[in-house]
């Protein structure tokens, strides 16, 4: 591992430092929203559809009315001039798409099960939930639209004033010419056709969300479970035309997010506006079968691929053409998400031709929005068993076919044919260790014999080799992308009067440990412990800046910031030592939290003592401003590119068609690590999440569109018992995109595992001529993939 | 989530359960509460008045009875699990109670309530049923004893009369071979299909999730009897059943798998 | 109704209503905010307690049922002296990342560890089948757990 450059004689980034996180968390202490205190509270719960797509015909509220303790019960028409603007969404990705308005409470139809079309305020949460359930609500029901392909048809259209299901055409041509003469000259082609069926991200807190209004001031402050308690408050103001300034937002422990709490949610927007209305505090928490409901999906396309490649197995071209579920509505990032992984449908291969286009269709069903990979676990499943299919066709060893196309190392700093540049990169390596690591060969020894002996039990292998690109994001590709904000991030590095340090981040941690490794950067770079180094973070009024938690992107983004504002402290306390000292700057030794005159063993300062004086401003140099704190806001110049191989083991019984994950090895790229135990954990949740997608979980809509899996027992999250140990190991190349060499880690396991285990459920299943098998690969479509003609 | 009210009344002895619940149709017991407060919370069910019988502490144990134990009603799940008797006499009916739902469920649930909800889908119930046991229920004219196998009579529907309560479960000591085959994806769930064969003398076969209630799979059991091989009793697993088709399989692959597993249990029973 | 109970050893009088949930009692009336409710359906185990010492899932229970009863949670398991085994275990091998399943992983690790103290990785397993976590893929809780059960004198 390279290093990242410390101050420290006992390097404190690259330790597994254990979490100063965990020991509030791990005795109850920690408050999470519904644990936040708060007197003389009003309880909302919302009156949900149960159908799919209707009319509303009338709303009788009077039951609810009726019941003490209820002290307000709203509707759609009631709120409907309460709001400035639709709920907002953030990315227009092409000039002409098509966006239906959609407010927090639903007017006249509902579009999708759980579109909101009423609310109770009562003063008591089991008094609200009584006044939901005795609201009656007469729908006048349409046909749904729940399938994308007929979806595209606009035989029935969702939104008549739309006049289309399709929300927008995206495509990404670099060279139309070029790559036609690659399918044209191809020794081999191969097509793939892969559902990503819809997921729900499931986080184990669902979202909730205290307001308090501070009559006087007039200000709100707005307690939500949410990842992005920065943006949040933008849009609150947008949305309901509340001056920015009056507009507080507090995440406080944030039991998950995975993308899910990446949004703007109707709730939020009406609590404000009920909060504005009544003069209470309101508080609201979503129930497990409501979060199924009324909390975005993930996923949800239908890919195409097509590979053209030379004799040797060369990729040459790649064509991906993708219908992408955008739900009833498009909430925060909805149509962005799927171009997300526009990019990288090459993975990590060389590959010069290329096409990318997806058409964003709108069915009646919950929207999607990011879900941990957004767009690149897609990207990576399509291109991974799209190199399966190749290396079957061909019949060479999956590993081999992947050789064959790697980036080479000396290409790097490499310029894609989609457009990005791969910031650094060494597969061949990565690979070697991970087929090393599972014993490769012998396991195929081991499916040969079994193979042999005509075993009921098949044993399955199988590879998945990816790129991601994370650390959201350059400003400016945002802007040719045209999201509608930058992707810096802020930091504030601040000595206090005794010494201690305190760096305020604009990140907004939900489980990600970042004032753990945070600390550690500080202590690093200032050559401190890390327990005198305290973060700060998630509460716009101590970290009035910042863009917040999501793609991977806040150890390289907002850990830069803070590693380049402690620089510029300690660039400043060198100043003010040197002028105690009276010597030069230059002739300054840093280390170990103590500024020394070179070749003076006598003649130092602490850190501690340039803070005070910083402080007391007694005797500074001549026209420098007191105290000792710097802030940086840190654009990145470009993304990161972390890669990896998984390797999965399944067994498959014959019989039954069960399945069973029996062993599992990832090799991850990160660049550098600050905390090894924390990209650890990230790269392990990561993976069960994937595993979840290629094995157990589905969001299951019937013919009308109710949804199936409302709750956890329908909804399959793997448990324990269903997963195995995962044996992981490492390779190091740095990103030379930031100082310290890192890359990014929140979701490489969600992007890598999922094409590996169906590699290997399709390589278990091989022998029975099976060439696909769509997620999850439940027993029963294994059974039928055995017993098909 | 919460229930909708209800009266609550708990019940010191089981003549007092059995008064309140005789003059009272919107009445339920309550007994560990696993199988009825998630429907309560779901408002799947919201009976007026619950009569809590979990107090009862003399319905709750595990008895040798000479040529049967007799199980209170009570009993929970974890207690039948870790029964140094059962281990000994019905390894069976410990190892099935093992499987159901998590400990957590095991800690609470309770096999009179599990066989009271009389769930197609639930271990226990079909558990019983292939012990061919005898179920022990009082009602307010006394004390009656129903066969297992006439005690499921449609779906979340049993011969419990009104006021009636299960009082005890009789089991056979297992002389001979037994299995237990749970099939599910995640091992919380419920059974996707189960198949419960034991020997006591002849082999019994009974399956879970398999239609509206626990069944017998008299066929299977029929050719056993007549000397057919374990293959030609398999094949007759889902015989006349119609079982149903849901999120976690079609009725086509509930039929296979009940010959699939069938065959499993029927060779690990006959192997000892 | 009027209940009474014993919660982390502290007695407790209070009134309910019948349909209270023993969760709610504990996070509302009690004011006890560790313990987490994740589900409606008593699959996830956040709101996983010790009842008489036993691991129940406080949301499948009505506070009614626990008149009389002895509780701990999570909020119990730490003493004077610092974490209990079971948390310290959770700390040192990251066994937890959003901490909102952890008081239940925790709970139920105490159960089980009281009624097997000695644990194979597969045991552990099946322990805790009935409590989910969506960010630490098993992984390290398991390890958690089995390092648990070494300090606490369990050691295979």
């Amino acid at each position: 591992m390279t290093a990242v450059e410390t101050s420290s004689s006992e390097r404190v980034t690259g330790q597994r430092l254990l979490r100063r996180e965990d020991p509030e968390l791990l005795t109850g202490e920690a408050k999470f929203v519904d644990d936040l205190a708060q007197q003389d509270v009003l309880h909302m719960a919302i009156v949900r559809s149960p159908v799919a797509r209707a009319k509303i015909i009338s709303i009788d509220t009077s039951a609810a009315r009726a019941i003490d303790g209820v002290v307000g019960v709203y509707t759609g028409r009631d709120l409907k001039d309460l709001w400035q603007q639709p709920m907002p969404c953030a990315w227009v990705v092409t000039p002409d798409m098509k966006n239906p308005a959609h407010f927090p409470l639903a007017v006249d139809s509902v579009n999708y099960m759980g579109d909101a079309v009423a609310v109770v305020l009562a003063n008591d949460k089991v008094i609200a939930s009584d006044a939901v359930a005795s609201i009656e609500v007469e729908y006048e029901e349409l046909p749904p639209v729940l399938d994308l392909e007929e979806s595209a048809t606009d035989k029935v259209v969702i939104h008549p004033e739309l006049g289309t299901n399709t929300s927008y055409v995206w495509a990404l041509e670099p060279d139309n010419a070029k790559l036609e003469a690659a399918f044209s000259s191809a020794a081999h082609v191969v097509k793939g056709r892969f559902v990503q069926q819809r997921l729900i991200p499931s986080a184990m807190e669902p979202r909730g969300l205290l307001i308090v209004p501070q009559p006087y001031g007039g200000e709100y402050t707005l307690y939500s479970s949410t990842q992005i308690p920065h943006i949040l408050k933008i849009m609150i103001a947008v949305t309901l035309g509340i001056s920015e300034s009056k507009i507080r937002v507090v995440a406080p422990s944030v039991g998950g997010g995975f993308g899910s709490k990446l949004n703007v949610y109707a709730e939020e927007l009406l609590a404000f506006t009920l909060a504005k209305k009544t003069g209470k505090p309101i508080r609201w928490m979503e129930e497990r079968s409501e979060n199924a409901l009324a909390t975005v999906h993930g996923r949800g396309q239908i890919q195409e691929i097509e590979l053209a490649a030379d004799s040797d197995g060369k990729v040459l071209g790649i064509r991906a053409n993708l219908l992408a579920d955008m739900g009833a509505y498009l909430q925060l990032l909805t149509p962005g998400v799927p171009l997300l992984g526009g990019f990288l449908y090459h993975g990590l291969y060389d590959v010069a031709a290329y096409s990318f286009k997806c058409t964003g269709l709108f069915t009646n069903k919950t929207p999607t929005d990011a879900y941990r990979g957004a767009g690149r676990p897609e990207a990576t499943f399509a291109i991974e068993r799209g190199m399966d299919l190749l290396a079957h066709e061909m019949g060479i060893d999956p590993a081999e076919i992947r050789r064959r196309n790697f980036i080479p190392k000396e290409k790097f700093p490499y310029s894609s044919s989609p457009g990005l540049v791969f910031d650094s990169g060494n597969y061949l390596p990565n690979l070697e260790m991970a087929l090393e690591k599972v014993g490769y060969s012998k396991l195929r020894e081991e499916q040969f014999q079994l193979r042999s002996q005509n075993s009921k039990k098949h044993l399955g292998i199988g590879l998945s080799c990816y790129v991601e690109m994370c650390g959201l994001a350059p400003s400016k590709v945002l802007a040719s992308l045209n999201y509608s904000a930058g992707g810096w991030e802020a930091a504030t590095v601040r000595l206090l009067p005794t010494g201690k340090v305190q760096v305020v981040t604009g990140t907004a941690p939900h489980g990600q440990g970042h004032e753990t490794s945070w600390a550690m950067i500080v202590a690093d770079r200032l050559g401190i412990n890390p327990d005198d180094v305290e973060v700060l973070h998630s509460d716009t009024s101590i970290s009035p800046h910042g863009l917040d938690t999501y793609g991977s992107r806040s150890l390289s983004v907002g850990g830069t910031a803070i590693f380049m504002a402690t620089g510029k402290v300690l660039d400043k306390a060198r100043q003010i030592a040197a002028h105690q000292l009276e010597v030069a700057p230059e002739d300054l030794e840093y280390q170990d939290g103590n500024f020394s005159v070179k070749g003076s063993s006598e003649k130092k300062m602490a850190l501690g003592q340039v803070a005070f004086e910083a402080f007391t401003a007694h005797n500074l140099p001549d026209g420098m401003e007191p105290t000792l704190e710097a802030t940086t806001t840190w654009d990145p110049p470009n993304f990161t590119f972390p890669f990896g191989t998984h390797i999965a083991v399944v067994e498959i019984d014959e019989d039954t068609g069960d399945v069973k994950l029996v062993k599992y090895v990832a090799v991850d790229d990160v660049g550098n690590q600050i905390n090894p135990m924390i990209v650890e954990g990230q790269i392990e949740g990561g993976i069960a999440q994937g595993v979840g997608q290629a094995l157990f979980e589905e969001a299951i809509y019937d013919e009308s569109g109710n949804l199936l899996t409302s709750t956890l027992a329908e909804y399959l999250v793997p448990s324990a018992t269903e997963l195995p140990n995962f044996e992981l190991g490492s390779t190091f190349t740095p990103s030379p995109s930031n100082p310290m060499g890192v890359k990014g880690v929140g979701e490489a396991g969600c992007i890598a595992s999922p094409p590996a285990v169906i590699n290997a459920v399709v390589d278990a299943l091989s022998t029975f001529g099976v060439k696909h098998i769509d997620m999850p690969a439940s027993p029963e479509k294994i059974w039928n993939a055995i017993h098909q003609d | 989530m919460f229930p909708a009210s209800f009266e609550y009344v708990k019940a010191n002895s089981i003549r007092d359960a059995i008064s309140i619940l005789s003059d009272d149709d919107d009445a339920k017991v309550l007994a560990g509460g696993h199988s009825l407060l998630p429907l309560m919370k779901l408002r799947l069910a919201a009976p007026g008045t619950l009569v809590d019988i979990g107090g009862i502490r003399e319905l709750s144990y595990i008895e040798d009875k000479g040529d049967h134990i007799a199980i209170g009603a009570l009993t929970r799940h974890h207690d039948i699990e870790h029964s140094g008797l059962l281990k000994e006499s019905v390894p069976f009916l410990s190892y099935v109670a093992s499987l159901v739902g998590d400990p957590s469920v095991r800690h609470r649930g309770t096999i009179g309530g599990s066989i009271s909800h009389g769930d197609g889908a639930s271990d226990l119930p079909a558990a019983v049923l292939a012990l061919d046991g005898d179920l022990v229920v009082e009602g307010p004219s006394g004390e009656r004893i129903i066969k297992a196998s006439e005690f499921f009579i449609g779906f979340l529907e049993t011969a419990l009369g009104q006021g009636e309560i299960l009082k005890e479960i009789r089991v056979p000591k297992i002389t001979g071979g037994w299995s237990y085959q749970k099939f599910n994806r995640r091992a919380q769930d419920w059974a996707i299909v189960g198949v419960a064969a034991v020997s006591v003398g002849e082999t019994k076969v009974s399956l879970v999730n398999m239609g509206s209630v626990p069944l017998r799979a008299y066929a299977t059991e029929e050719t056993l009897k007549n000397g057919g091989s374990i293959e030609e009793a398999s094949e007759k697993a889902s015989e006349g059943l119609q079982p149903p088709s849901d999120l976690n399989a079609s009725a086509e692959y509930r039929k296979h798998l009940a010959k699939v597993l069938v065959n499993r249990a029927l060779t690990e029973t006959l192997a000892q | 109704m009027q209940i009474s109970t014993t919660v982390n050893g502290l007695s407790h009088t209070n009134e309910v209503e019948a349909r209270t949930l023993l969760v709610h009692y504990i996070r509302d009336v009690l004011r006890l905010t560790g313990t987490n409710v994740g589900c409606d359906t008593s699959s996830c185990g956040a709101c996983t307690v010790l009842l008489n010492g036993e691991s129940v899932k406080s949301c499948t229970v009505l506070a009614v049922q626990a008149d009389g009863q002895e509780i701990t949670t999570i909020e119990g398991m730490a003493s004077e002296s610092g974490l209990h085994p079971i948390q310290k275990a959770f700390q040192e091998n990251h066994g937890l990342q959003c901490g909102y399943c952890t008081p239940g992983m925790v709970m139920a690790a105490a159960s089980f560890l009281h009624e097997n103290p000695s644990p194979t990785e597969k045991e552990v397993r099946e322990a805790l089948e009935g409590n989910l976590c969506r960010c630490t893929g098993y992984h390290n809780i398991v390890k958690s757990v089995l390092a648990a059960a070494g300090e606490m004198g369990g050691a295979r």
